[in-house]
């Protein structure tokens, strides 16, 4: 059982006490506790289960990369799973509650997974399952699925928000370690702008636990003046709580920042992203310590031998009076010391190593503690805490020449320099065999757009583990990023260390039995023995190996697994670890939240959104919205007690026998002016523009190069220099673009200049056969058939605004549309109801548009196009000129598939009975093909209820359609086809009556 | 997450700023070209593993189109340089064989 | 070569599982095959798998730069579905379900294809005629898909909110057959079944050079030496131009990033696929607990598998909206792979100017989906010589004539 110390603790705070729950139980730490030394202080050794086996499972290390001690935090809108206990700071009132388990975390059903261990080794679900094919999807697949995860789903929405912070620096530091602190003191003073982030809530790192000297002072006074230092500096900004999650190409740094996260008070900002670019990364993040391979390495009391010392050092968190020390060096030393130091018990060192003569071995021995050498742990003793250990020879096969008893063991097995953010964008690395670990390359680093190297790894991060090298490779580093001279580094000092000796397997000659007890991956229960079964099986690459036998993807993405594993893969395949190489590092170095991902674009502002001038009329009415590309426009606008069907068919039959108001702002505008415009325009359109007059608008059509029809259109010619072109709602944003595009990158000699003025104009329908009246009594323009004919348009003040007006009809009824400036729109849409009103006026949304052209004949974009489109499919040879040489598309049109007479093209559609279309139906035509799907010959493109014709009508694309007239066909397949005559598309006043009112 | 910098603004642009517009220096084949040759204009893109010319928008910028060079197996970055041109400028050909010394792409080199 | 079943896995528990034999053999190459598969992806695998079953064509060498399913196939989202518009698209994707459906047992190795449906949301009215019009071409396609109304959706997915402010969900297509497998699964069970017929995989070898006699190959330069055959299936993804550029002809693609990721693992909450392309993302829960989720690609050519951060946020701040309880979730891992994209974004499965050399190759985002129908498909053509109704509209003649298989007809993106 652990405990709390009665002395010690430099990080806690003893004067208060803070109140938090575990599984339903009231626990009590200090301030400056982590939940997981929270609860070692209270006894609480057990704090997970793993994911396969469920076995108990308490911390095995003290921080991020911990596997172990996951639980479930929070409550409603603030809960979430997989919530490190090692990182978690406790604060009062936290809720905390195990994972993984059922019923209890002492009861756990899903351990049974565990007697049946050796008929459930890596891979065996690809093994098994196959016969009978049902039994897999009703009975295997379900189990194994119920099975998945850790921790359990959220339900409520997050109550907290989030947001994204931009930052523009020289230099980005990550870890705040001395190696950190010396790189940023150097960098700041060069007077370059540094970021220096540190993950923890602390400064210092492993350094003021270990206690190095640094200048001749104490390291954490040293540190204390190095934070104070970098605070006076202005070019200088620090932050705790804040993880360089990822290096992103040309220098993208993303930092997550922890706001309250370790606060009671939950009301401010939880956590920001930031979004840093950075000309040089120093990666300062140090080292993490490995555990060693032996049997039972993983039983609660099982721990790193740094994280004891942290939490002794830090917390004074006793892990039980007896503790056995197991290493293959020096530094694992410093733990026998500082227990003993705290009145513990070390029963003994057990070191691989033949020889253990260093300083720190000898002080051991000073201070009266038996060291073994050539000695291995065989076996940990103990289920749900360690009750003592097995002691063999290392070079033995595990035959037990003693037993211990301890209640904790504390393991080394090396240490890793920690260079993901190295690796995140491709920089190499290199196997030091002396110290037995992978370091950055020097020679192949990350390049940047200049193609030089832009991170570099200091410190222990670059395999430089004593204090004095680290900070001395820091001040180099800092001169590297900042190109200044960096001045004479600070004097590091800590106990001299002998050399390591790798130790993949303990003991090395350990039997199949033992093997199969000696965890890699402690949360996905990957043992040795499965590794080498993967090698076994020919999955000899580490990338297969690693996906067979899941080894490395969990939560700590391998952090204290992949160079053991490795290893002992390495050492099945009988080729060197350099040779089997290494998994790719992928950002994030520590996982975190996809609401900071996120950011603040949240809820109304997930996107952003255009509304019109009139749209809080809209509003006000009541309007059924639809998104048109990032508009709103109003779909209907249905009255108290009636359906949205029911006010479509209002809204038209009102249009068609009185007059309508239509909100058309999002009508896209775009000016194109210049000597060279008509030459333009005859380009971008299909039709001749150049040749239109002044004060006339042209319906025209917009292909792109493949010929396929994308956007539609009515222009004006404004002046002899100058053409207005309208476009779709929600097209206008490209066509502007490709005009650029063509006019900047193909005919940049010619001279033209466009403008998207969708914005700048409100345009307001007045469409119906009141149409005219409204607009004489608004007064001030001659709006007269004879003065403004069909498809004219003019210019004036229509009641005091000064307006365009444009006779141009969509729906076939007499039509205005009044462009006006934007800001006076919504003063002449008022007035326009005010004068429609003894009219009958009434306003209509997008689908009685949508009905009233299709009613017409007229097509729509995105409906009777789908990008395989072109004009000649939609009987719009009309508006191809033939006399143009050249426009965007022409080229395109001639292709052999373009021409192919059997292409399928336009026509309208009626069923027998006056029923509406199903959407999208096909046309079937007699057999199959050679795939066996049935053959079709034509589609429905467009298909509604008319309420002016009272029955449904349709437009579709039919092989050799208007061809064939009067020709039924039958839509749909399966028992009860459609069927459906061919005819005209113009099923509203073919003559064109109505137009002129 | 490139930074390209505008030629024409001069801005060290962010990669959110800019639109990708694909291969530089396309020869447009209109009507009157063969088959092939508008297939080639249209389809046959250059993908190299290497140095390659395309264009970007600096499109929340500027709004101008211009040109880059860049190796797409590094994403270093060669040069940019003006849209208005048919073929790379003498300067970024220098800079890619100084960096990449027997480059070809397409008839440059 | 043993079965796996619940009783070998049995005998081999009992003793510690020393007995399990190599999955696949690791031969050094011969002097010549019949026919080589470049790339040992699971197009290449697959290809070669069907040479071998369904024409007896077993005299196959398949030849793998780095580690067999070490592209593309082990770094997809895993998403199985056959709802296509057109015809071409529609046919090829549904023979590669259905052989999902039996794969685990004729490769007597377990994939996990996971019929758990999929569901495409709808979220503009646009988008509503686009799925709805793909119901009805599936209906004449033997697809078996159906329009589901909001209330539907919201019973399969209890997680998701259809009332988003900007995108609400208005219905959405659903597959109940489509789903998911283990990816690295599907390589590793053709490589075995492969290997079992006597082919030989021939992994860490390097193609330098195609040889040539004229307008015929002949043999391939290798970094592992010079191999004869009378036969080639270029097979290699986002490096098929590099290949073709060896063996003289040029391809319509264009390679680009792709990227992943997947959340913490949690117990279950998410039952089926979830596709929301008006926001450019999907989201499917994996086995091992993790939410699985993919965005849109790149649109800049790229080898370095890793995509621009920018897309992920928008992916992910598109389903914190739509699946609002993804927000407490961390972001456990995140990658890019390499697609290679022809003009109009579907794949190609043809004959090229050199004779015996045959191309696979543009699968884009659909790749791992495709992969049984694709080796099916490309064996018929390599062992035929002439593409059958599979392979046929795959051609790449197809750019110069215009006869496009546009699939963006119906959705923004298609993964």
């Amino acid at each position: 059982m652990s405990t709390r110390l009665a002395q010690g603790g430099r990080l806690i705070d003893r004067s208060r006490q803070v109140s938090f729950t575990f599984d339903g139980k009231t626990f009590r730490g200090h301030p400056g506790d982590t939940l997981a030394s929270a609860l070692l202080a209270g006894g609480q050794v057990v704090m997970g289960r793993s994911f396969k086996y469920h076995r108990p499972r308490g911390a095995v290390a003290y921080g991020v990369e911990e596997p172990n001690a996951l639980v479930n935090l929070g409550e409603e809108g603030r809960f979430e799973p997989d919530t490190r206990a090692t990182t978690q700071e406790i604060f009062d009132g936290l809720v905390a509650e195990s994972q993984n388990r059922w019923p209890s975390l002492d009861w756990d059903i899903g351990a049974v997974n565990s007697l049946f261990a050796r008929f459930l080794p890596a891979g065996f679900y690809y093994k098994m399952f196959i016969h009978p094919r049902a039994a897999w999807k009703h009975l295997f697949e379900p189990f194994i699925r119920r099975s998945a995860g850790l921790g359990r789903a959220p339900r409520a929405r997050d109550a907290d928000r989030y947001e994204h912070f931009y930052a523009h620096v020289d230099v980005v530091i990550a870890g705040g370690g001395v190696a950190g602190l010396a790189a940023a003191l150097a960098a700041g003073r060069s007077g370059k702008r540094v970021l220096l982030v540190e993950q923890s809530g602390h400064w210092g790192g492993r350094a003021v636990v270990d206690g190095a000297r640094i200048d001749g002072k104490e390291a954490a006074d040293w540190v204390a003046d190095a934070v104070a230092a970098l605070d006076a500096m202005p070019n200088v900004t620090l932050r705790t709580r804040a993880m360089a999650a990822g290096v992103y190409d040309h220098g993208y740094v993303l930092v997550h920042e922890r706001l309250t996260d370790h606060l009671a008070d939950k009301s401010g900002l939880r956590q920001r992203l930031w979004r840093v670019r950075a000309g040089r990364i120093i990666n300062a993040a140090g080292a993490l310590e490995r555990p060693l391979s032996f049997a039972g390495n993983d039983v609660p009391g099982v721990m790193l031998a740094s994280a004891m010392r942290d939490y002794l050092v830090n917390h004074a968190i006793s892990p039980g009076d007896r503790t056995v020390i197991v290493t293959n060096n020096d530094d694992a030393y410093r733990t026998a010391l500082a227990l003993h130091e705290a009145g513990l018990i070390v029963p003994a060192v057990l070191d691989a190593r033949p020889v253990a003569d260093g300083e720190l071995p000898e002080r051991a021995r000073a201070a009266g503690i038996r060291v073994e050498t050539g000695r291995a742990v065989v076996r940990v003793k103990g289920r749900s805490h360690v009750t003592g250990v097995e002691v063999g020879l290392h070079v033995g096969e595990g035959s037990v020449l003693e037993e211990i008893a301890c209640d904790a063991v504390a393991m080394s097995g090396g240490w890793s320099p920690v260079v993901h953010l190295w690796s995140h964008c491709g920089g190499k690395l290199n196997w030091d065999e002396a110290q037995a670990h992978f370091r950055p390359d020097p020679e192949r680093p990350p390049l940047g757009a200049d193609g030089t190297g832009f991170v570099r790894c200091v410190g222990a991060s670059n395999g430089h583990l004593r204090t004095g090298d680290g900070i001395a490779d820091a001040v180099a580093g800092a001169a590297w990023a900042t190109g200044a001279d960096a001045g004479k580094a600070p004097a590091g000092e800590d106990a001299d260390e002998g050399a390591l000796m790798p130790v993949w397997l303990m003991p090395q000659g350990a039997g199949v039995k033992l093997r199969a007890k000696m965890w890699l991956d402690y949360q996905n229960d990957v043992k040795v023995s499965d590794v080498q079964l993967a090698a076994r099986e020919g999955y000899e690459s580490v990338e297969h190996t690693k996906r067979y036998t899941t080894l490395g993807m969990a939560t700590d993405q391998g952090k204290l697994s992949n160079i053991n594993g490795l290893a002992v893969l390495s050492g099945a395949l009988n080729a060197a670890i350099p040779q089997v190489g290494t998994t790719t590092f992928r950002p994030p170095y520590v996982p975190y939240t996809l609401g900071a991902i996120a950011g603040s674009a949240a809820r109304e502002t997930f996107m952003p959104l255009r509304k019109t001038q009139m749209d809080s009329w809209h509003v006000e009415q009541g309007a059924e919205f639809e998104p048109v590309g990032l508009w709103r426009r109003p779909y209907s606008y249905p009255r108290l007690g009636e359906t949205v069907k029911d006010s479509v068919a209002r809204e038209i039959l009102n249009t068609r026998k009185n007059v309508g108001i239509l909100d058309a702002s999002t009508l896209g505008k775009i000016i194109v002016k210049g000597p060279d415009a008509g030459r333009f325009v005859d380009m971008m359109y299909t039709n001749m523009m150049s040749n239109l007059a002044v004060g006339r608008c042209r319906y025209g059509l917009m292909c792109n190069e493949q010929g396929f029809l994308v956007d539609d259109g009515v222009v004006a010619r404004l002046s002899e220099d100058t053409w207005l072109c309208h476009t779709t709602s929600g097209g206008a944003d490209n066509v502007h673009a490709q005009m650029e595009e063509w006019l900047q990158t193909e005919w940049w000699d010619w001279q033209v200049y466009t403008a998207n003025v969708t914005e700048q104009w409100g345009q307001i329908g007045v469409v119906g056969p009141n149409a005219r009246k409204v607009l004489e009594k608004l007064g001030g323009m001659d709006v007269s058939k004879e003065t403004l004919p069909f498809m004219h348009w003019a210019e004036g003040e229509l009641a005091g605004f000064p307006v365009r007006i444009f006779r141009i009809s969509f729906s076939g009824e007499l039509s205005y549309e009044i462009a006006v400036p934007a800001g006076q729109a919504r003063g002449l849409w008022d007035a326009i109801l005010a004068a429609g009103a003894e009219f009958g006026m009434q306003p209509y949304g997008t689908e009685a548009l949508h009905v009233m052209r299709a009613e017409k004949g007229f097509i729509m974009i995105g409906d009777e196009t789908d990008g395989t489109v072109i004009p000649q499919d939609l009987g719009l040879n009309w508006a191809i000129s033939k006399k143009k040489d050249d426009f965007i598309g022409k080229r395109g049109q001639q292709r052999e598939h373009m021409v192919d007479p059997l292409r399928w093209k336009l026509v309208g559609l009626e069923t027998e009975d006056g029923s509406v279309l199903p959407e999208g139906a096909y046309a079937v035509a007699p057999g199959d093909n050679a795939n066996g799907q049935r053959n079709v010959q034509g589609r429905v493109t467009s298909t509604y209820h008319s309420p002016t014709l009272g029955r449904g009508i349709a437009m579709g694309l039919v092989e050799r359609g208007p061809d064939r007239m009067g020709e039924m066909l039958e839509f749909g397949a399966g028992a009860d086809p459609v069927r459906a005559k061919i005819v005209d598309p113009v099923f509203y006043d073919k003559a064109g009556e109505k137009q002129d009112g | 997450m490139l930074i390209l910098t505008c030629p024409n603004c001069g801005i060290a642009a962010e990669e959110t700023e800019l639109s990708p517009g694909g291969e530089a220096h396309l020869h447009r084949h209109g009507p009157g070209s063969s088959d092939g040759e508008f297939e080639e204009y249209l389809f046959l893109k250059e993908n190299p593993r290497g140095v390659h010319f395309e264009r970007w928008r600096h499109s929340h910028g500027c709004g101008k189109w211009f040109h880059a060079a860049r190796d797409t197996a590094t994403l270093q970055v060669f040069g940019t340089y003006s849209a208005q041109t048919t073929e790379p400028p003498q300067h970024i050909r220098d800079a890619i064989t100084a960096a990449r010394p027997g480059w070809r792409w397409r008839d440059f080199s | 070569m043993k079965r796996y079943s619940v009783f070998a896995i049995a005998r081999e528990g009992l003793r510690y599982h020393q007995g399990w034999e190599r999955a696949w053999r690791s031969p050094a190459p011969q002097k010549r095959y019949d026919t080589i598969i470049i790339g040992a992806g699971g197009h290449g695998l697959a290809t070669a798998y069907y040479l071998g079953k369904n024409h007896g064509i077993r005299n196959v060498a398949i030849i793998e730069k780095g580690w067999l399913g070490g592209g593309n196939t082990g770094r997809n989202t895993t998403i199985i579905r056959s709802n296509y518009l057109q015809d071409a698209s529609a046919a090829i994707y549904e023979k590669a379900r259905s052989l999902y459906e039996t794969l685990s047992q004729d490769l007597n190795y377990n994939v996990m294809f996971s019929p758990r449906g999929v569901m495409m949301l709808a979220q503009t009215q646009h988008e509503v005629r686009g799925y709805k019009r793909t119901v009805q071409a599936n209906l004449l396609q033997g697809v078996a898909t159906e329009w589901i109304e909001p209330a539907r959706v919201q019973e399969l997915v209890p997680i998701i909110s259809i009332s988003g402010p900007r995108y609400p969900v208005l219905g959405a297509i659903w597959q109940p057959r489509a789903g998911t497998a283990r990816h690295d699964a599907v390589a590793w069970g053709y490589a075995r079944a492969c290997s079992e017929m006597g082919m030989d995989i021939i992994q860490n070898c390097e193609v330098t050079g195609i040889d040539r006699d004229g307008d015929r190959v002949t043999g391939v330069q290798t970094t592992k030496g010079a191999i004869a055959c009378d036969r080639m299936g270029i097979v290699v993804a986002g490096h098929s131009g590099l290949l073709a550029q060896m063996a003289g002809f040029r391809l319509p693609v264009e390679s680009v990033a792709l990227q992943a990721l997947v959340s913490e693992p949690i117990k279950p909450c998410l039952d089926v696929v979830v596709m929301a392309n008006t926001v450019h993302g999907y989201l499917s829960q994996s086995d091992k607990g993790e939410m699985v989720i993919g965005g849109g690609a790149d649109g800049f050519n790229n080898y370095t598998q890793r995509g621009s951060f920018h897309h992920v946020e928008e992916t992910v701040r598109a389903l914190v909206e739509t699946f609002p309880m993804i927000s407490r979730l961390r972001m456990l891992r995140q990658w890019g792979g390499i697609v290679d994209m022809t003009g109009d974004r579907s794949a190609i499965i043809s004959k090229t100017p050199v004779r015996g050399v045959y191309i696979n190759c543009g699968w884009g985002t659909g790749g791992f989906k495709s992969i049984p129908g694709s080796g099916w498909a490309m064996a018929e053509l390599m062992a035929k010589g002439e593409p059958g109704p599979l392979a046929a509209p795959f051609s790449l003649t197809r750019f110069r004539e215009g006869q496009f298989i546009d699939e963006s007809v119906a959705a923004g993106v298609a993964h």
